[in-house]
């Protein structure tokens, strides 16, 4: 049991570490990442409209968003 | 032991403070949208039309809804090589549901897509997690794809169709976005997909060297598998100028069981004029290679067991490029709205084709079989829409 204590104590310390984890970024800093122009997609229905195009006229698909249904075959 | 009652002490309470700080997440604004669609090119028109609702019912959840339409006129190259132009309509009912609950976003929903020959539905559950002082943010998804595959024997007018087979997909999506900097975020999704079934486009055929037709080759049906698995993973970074305005770098790898590897890279920049205008400018380019089954010209029939001449599979490259302009009204609102935009954007894609000659255009006497010129098209696509913030 001596054996595992310094193991144990190590996790501890980790832990405690894990737990002290502060934002780098304080929520009062975020007024840029806030600006609308920041946002990953603004348009989620014109973006799906663009992955469906994409979709059903190249090989690759996925890890874009969702792209809708339907077939394209024509 | 009393050291360690200590550490375990601080540990409790550092957690207690961060459980106090925690903000919940909150639902995005109301909003109602409509849409209009126009594609033009490679010998076909497609025209679409769209309306989504988006209303929260309580403070923690919330309802969308929407609907589309396709209009499709003209045919690609492939049927234009073998049959009758096509006139055809797509309808695709979507309806979401969205709960949060403290740092975490659950989202349901459901698609519906019917066409004449087609007809599909979608169910995908999604869940966002906040987390390290919001500046990570984990997205995990799943979602399942019904498809019934049919063919129009008959023409545009008196259409018969043919229910060819079933297909099914399911998709499985881990994504991370991360704050890095007060002016930089970043995020990454991998998501796998399988399929299983009738996977062939049933429009599209093989051609093979037949020096007794007339042309040189004869077309027969594709032999697809019955399975595919594909892995795409996409990274991407946002960057706050130093000006007011961003930047986005995008790279997506994508490999599947059929022999394709595809290649991503997008670059966006987005730049406001006051709080009335949003411009915006889009540079994609995607290069493929073909499947292992596909080929331009096979050298005689049945010469392979799984046989493709779809251009989808062959190799090819496209670009695009792209502009869109948001314009923001009623800042002080009006009745129920708090505000609203208008966006056009206009995107022009020039796909060139490495390994798919064009049969429609040139032939015997002038190009002997596989010596057609390579095919290639530019296409418009036009996107307007009236966004409403309520």
């Amino acid at each position: 049991m001596r054996s595992l204590r310094p193991l144990f104590v190590a996790a501890i310390l980790l832990l405690s570490g894990c737990g002290g984890i502060q934002p780098w970024v304080k929520p009062y800093e975020r007024d840029r990442l806030a600006d609308p122009i920041m946002a990953w997609d603004r348009d989620a229905i014109s973006s799906a409209y663009l992955d469906h195009i994409r979709e059903t006229r190249e090989g690759a698909r996925g890890a874009t968003g969702g792209a809708g249904g339907g077939c394209g075959c024509n | 032991m009393a050291s360690t009652y200590r550490v375990l002490s601080r540990l409790a309470a550092v957690t207690v403070i961060l459980l106090v700080r925690a903000r919940a997440d909150v639902l995005p604004d109301d909003r109602a949208d409509l849409f209009y669609s126009k594609y033009s090119g490679g010998g076909m028109d497609i025209t679409g039309e769209s309306a989504l609702v988006r209303k929260k019912i309580t403070e923690d959840f919330a309802l969308e809804a929407s609907y589309f339409v396709d209009n499709v006129s003209g045919a690609s190259i492939d049927v234009l090589s073998q049959a009758s132009q096509i006139k055809d309509e797509r309808k695709q009912k979507t309806i979401t549901a969205q709960f949060v609950h403290d740092k975490t976003t659950y989202s349901a929903t459901y698609i519906d897509s019917v066409e004449r020959d087609y007809k599909s539905n979608t169910t995908s559950f999604s869940l966002t997690q906040d987390m390290f002082g919001d500046l990570t943010t984990l997205n995990l998804g799943f979602a399942r794809t019904r498809d019934g595959v049919g063919e129009n024997d008959g023409t545009a007018l008196v259409p018969v169709i043919s229910w060819l087979g079933h297909a099914e997909s399911r998709s499985y999506t881990l994504g991370v976005s991360q704050i890095l900097t007060r002016n930089w975020i970043t995020g990454a999704t991998l998501e796998v997909i399988t399929d299983d079934g009738y996977l062939a486009n049933p429009y599209r055929s093989i051609r093979y060297l037949d020096p007794g037709s007339a042309k040189g080759y004869s077309l027969a049906n594709q032999v697809y598998p019955d399975t595919r698995t594909s892995t795409s993973i996409e990274g991407r970074a946002k960057y706050y100028l130093p000006y007011r305005a961003a930047i986005t770098g995008t790279y997506r790898y994508f490999t599947d069981t059929w022999g394709v590897i595809g290649n991503t890279y997008e670059l966006d920049y987005t730049h406001p004029l006051g709080n009335i205008w949003i411009f915006e400018g889009r540079l994609r380019y995607y290069k493929q290679n073909h499947a292992t089954f596909y080929s331009d010209l096979f050298p005689y029939a049945d010469s392979q067991n799984f046989m493709a001449r779809d251009q989808d599979l062959a190799a090819s490259e496209n670009t695009t490029i792209g502009a869109k302009v948001t314009y923001a009204f009623l800042p002080d609102g009006w009745k129920i709205f708090k505000r609203g935009t208008a966006t056009l954007d206009v995107s022009r894609i020039a796909f060139h084709y490495l390994d798919f000659t064009d049969i429609k255009d040139y032939g015997v006497p002038d190009y002997q079989p596989g010596a057609e010129p390579l095919y290639h098209f530019n296409a418009m696509v036009y996107q307007l829409y009236l966004s409403m913030f309520f």
